[in-house]
């Protein structure tokens, strides 16, 4: 797992193909010197052959065959690099310091190479040569050439240690690849655990500055400067929100004490009745919106996070489906839970009550007579869901994101009461434990479902939900 | 009855006096925790209704001090906080009652109705009634008038809940979050639902209806007309 991780990191692959560049381009390099120093070298055993081919070709001409021999006998004799072999016209050596034609040369070409066998220090060896073979007249041939063994050990040499160090050339380079990604991986899990943790509501957590003051410091720098301003902001969104509840519930609750006070004392007969009463209704339905949007808002900035505890899906499901069966039984609708197992998370047990009383609610509300309504908690591979699905009209796909939004009502439903917060109610309680609302067709209907990750919020991996619907979270 | 009242917001002591006062109670007021405290301290009270929020002395803190001094007295706090952690606190502190701003006058008369009730030492019954109408909390067996009734374990609790408060206003909420634990408002009449089938299955084919209605308030069990 880590060393997949640690390959598949940026760093790796930017050293990957560095040192792929790099290992290319000096094997070329090498290449080329060493093409070009065999040619140089070549030329200048080819001049020395030619320079030596002309003046044999001379004696032969000025003191004929014997002379040539002579020549060729003497010179093989000195024991330099220099190579000879006269051969007459069946081809049978009449002089020089090689014991026979060497075998499959190519008597067309210019220059040759070939092995010979000659005894150094009492050894037989089998050496490199290179020379030219020489056509004189009368049949006879004259086969001149220096001995080029020296620089045949080193193209050997060369040729077979290229492949070893073009091979420890990559090793190093994936080696020291490897420890450099791994490095970086672990500065870059630093950074993302922090982020993880800060997503899960602990906004006093900073990035681990380690004072190498590398790119990497740079950039957490920068990170807790951004965090110190959204804390900030943060602060100052919860303290609006704070105020904003304070001095709106203090005139509400004035309000709603008048109105009551007024109605006590009114004769139970007197016409302002109704209209006190209506009044009243009124306060009251400002009240609950105001409330649910204060929850919203508190969901958001993560505020009850501290009363989650370890709580089991499945029997707050089966309450909240027994607490509402029969509203839905007056309404003409069968709503039945899905029996299921334990099905534990953490979460708020009141705040996920709710959610599903909204889901309920709403299923109840657009189902139309003779519908069911199905309420089920299960433990998925991905961690738990509680779902909600209904046989009511449903909600067009394109307007399934749209709903989530606060306030916002189908066209279909703006005569019903309600205050259009259900869904948004809903889909923060889900971001405060780190699940998702779906919106999905029922096939008629709408099923509507939180999904909770498997892994605590706190340690949920940074990476969004599944894309096969829109989703609130 | 005499109760106490800590709660800082002038206009909305002056307001809960009032009601308090109309209502045939006699009130004490105070506007921060210390002075509450004393007074809580020092006289007799059937409730103390204490805003959580108070100056020089937290309420809790006034609540948790009474609680030291062996002060039994209920005391329902009234909080602008609607958390479900504050009521925790509020009740772990040694609060009786939690109702969050803005209230209704009539449920938080019903809710210092109940808290007095509770104070009285009959509570531990085995057995309750009303008119002709006997629970028994042992073998949760529910019968009127001899005939035996089949109530499903939530109407029991239903009909147990609404019989130890016979002859009090009880409210939707107190009915949520006494029976089935619930701290947030259903919005539909869900309440009134359970209600309705609760009284087909005690009242119906009987003469004298024990359950009422109270308009604009809850509900009411109760032998007499």
């Amino acid at each position: 797992m880590r060393t997949l991780s640690i390959l598949r990191t940026q760093a790796f692959r930017i050293v990957f193909v560095y040192v792929a560049v790099f290992a290319l381009s000096v094997t070329a390099l090498l290449a080329f010197t060493y093409w070009n120093t065999e040619r140089a070298l070549d030329a200048q055993t080819d001049q020395i052959i030619g320079a030596e081919i002309a003046g044999l070709s001379e004696q032969y001409q000025r003191l004929g065959l014997r002379g040539l021999a002579d020549v060729v006998m003497s010179r093989s004799a000195n024991g330099g690099p220099g190579l000879y072999l006269l051969l007459d016209r069946a081809k049978q050596p009449i002089a020089g310091n090689l014991d026979g034609m060497p075998q499959n040369i190519n008597r067309q070409a210019g220059e040759i190479e070939f092995d010979y066998e000659r005894r150094v220090e009492g050894n037989l060896q089998r050496r490199r040569a290179r020379g030219r073979l020489f056509q004189l007249m009368g049949g006879f041939e004259l086969l001149v050439a220096q001995d080029v063994h020296e620089r045949y050990l080193t193209e050997k040499l060369f040729s077979t240690t290229l492949p070893w160090t073009v091979g420890l050339m990559l090793l190093l380079g994936l080696v020291g690849g490897g420890l450099m990604s791994f490095n970086m991986l672990r500065r870059l899990d630093g950074i993302n655990r922090t982020a993880g943790q800060i997503i899960a509501g602990d906004f006093s957590r900073r990035v681990t500055v380690t004072g190498a003051q590398d790119e990497f410091d740079t950039l957490a720098g920068s990170l807790n400067r951004m965090l110190d301003r959204i804390e900030r902001l943060m602060g100052g969104v919860r303290e609006v929100t704070d105020s904003v509840a304070h001095d709106l519930r203090t005139p509400l609750t004035r309000l709603r004490n008048r109105l009551e006070d007024t109605l006590r004392h009114l004769p139970a007969d007197s016409a302002q009745v109704g209209e006190i009463e209506a009044a009243m209704r009124e306060t009251d339905q400002i009240i609950t919106t105001f409330n649910a949007l204060l929850l919203i808002a508190e969901a958001d900035a993560g505020v009850m996070r501290g009363a989650m505890t370890r709580v089991d899906l499945a029997p707050i499901a089966g309450d909240v489906a027994e607490f509402y069966a029969p509203l839905a039984e007056e309404n003409g609708v069968t709503l039945a839970m899905t029996p299921a197992g334990a099905t534990w998370i953490e979460g708020n047990h009141s705040l996920i009550a709710q959610a599903l009383a909204n889901l309920i609610d709403n299923a109840i509300k657009y189902t139309p007579k003779g519908g069911h309504i199905a309420v089920s908690a299960t433990m998925t591979p991905q961690g738990a869901e509680l779902t909600v699905s209904d046989t009511g009209p449903g909600i067009p796909p394109e307007q399934r994101a749209h709903v989530i939004e606060r306030f916002v009502r189908l066209e279909s439903s703006r005569n019903s009461p309600g205050t259009g917060l259900g869904l948004s109610l809903v889909a923060a309680v889900a971001r405060l434990h780190g699940a998702w609302l779906t919106l999905d067709d029922n096939r008629p209907g709408l099923r509507a479902t939180m999904h909770f990750p498997r892994r605590a919020p706190a340690t949920r991996p940074v990476t969004a939900p599944p894309p096969r619907q829109r989703t609130a979270a | 009855m005499r109760i106490l009242v800590i709660e800082d917001d002038l206009e909305a002591q002056r307001y809960l006096v009032n009601g308090l006062k109309e209502a045939g109670h006699v009130v004490d007021d105070a506007a921060d925790g210390e002075t509450g405290l004393t007074l809580a301290l020092s006289r007799p009270y059937d409730v103390a209704i204490v805003d959580r929020m108070l100056p020089k002395m937290d309420g809790l803190d006034v609540v948790a001090e009474m609680r030291e001094h062996s002060n039994t007295t209920p005391v329902l706090f009234l909080s602008a906080l609607s958390e479900v952690d504050d009521r925790v606190k509020g009740l772990k502190a040694g609060g009786d009652d939690y109702l969050t701003k803005p209230y209704a006058f009539v449920e938080l008369l019903a809710r210092i109705d109940a808290l007095m009730r509770r104070r009285s030492p009959s509570s531990v019954k085995t057995r309750l009634q009303v008119g002709d109408l006997e629970l028994d909390l042992l073998t949760r067996a529910a019968k009127r008038n001899g005939t035996a009734i089949d109530l499903q374990p939530r109407e029991f609790r239903l009909l147990e809940y609404l019989m130890r408060h016979a002859g009090q206003v009880v409210t939707r909420t107190m009915l949520l979050e006494s029976v089935w634990e619930y701290h947030f408002d259903p919005q539909t009449n869900v309440i009134d639902v359970h209600i309705s089938r609760l009284r087909a299955k005690i009242d119906k084919g009987f003469e004298l209806p024990l359950l009422h209605t109270v308009r604009g308030a809850g509900y009411m069990i109760r032998a007499h007309a």
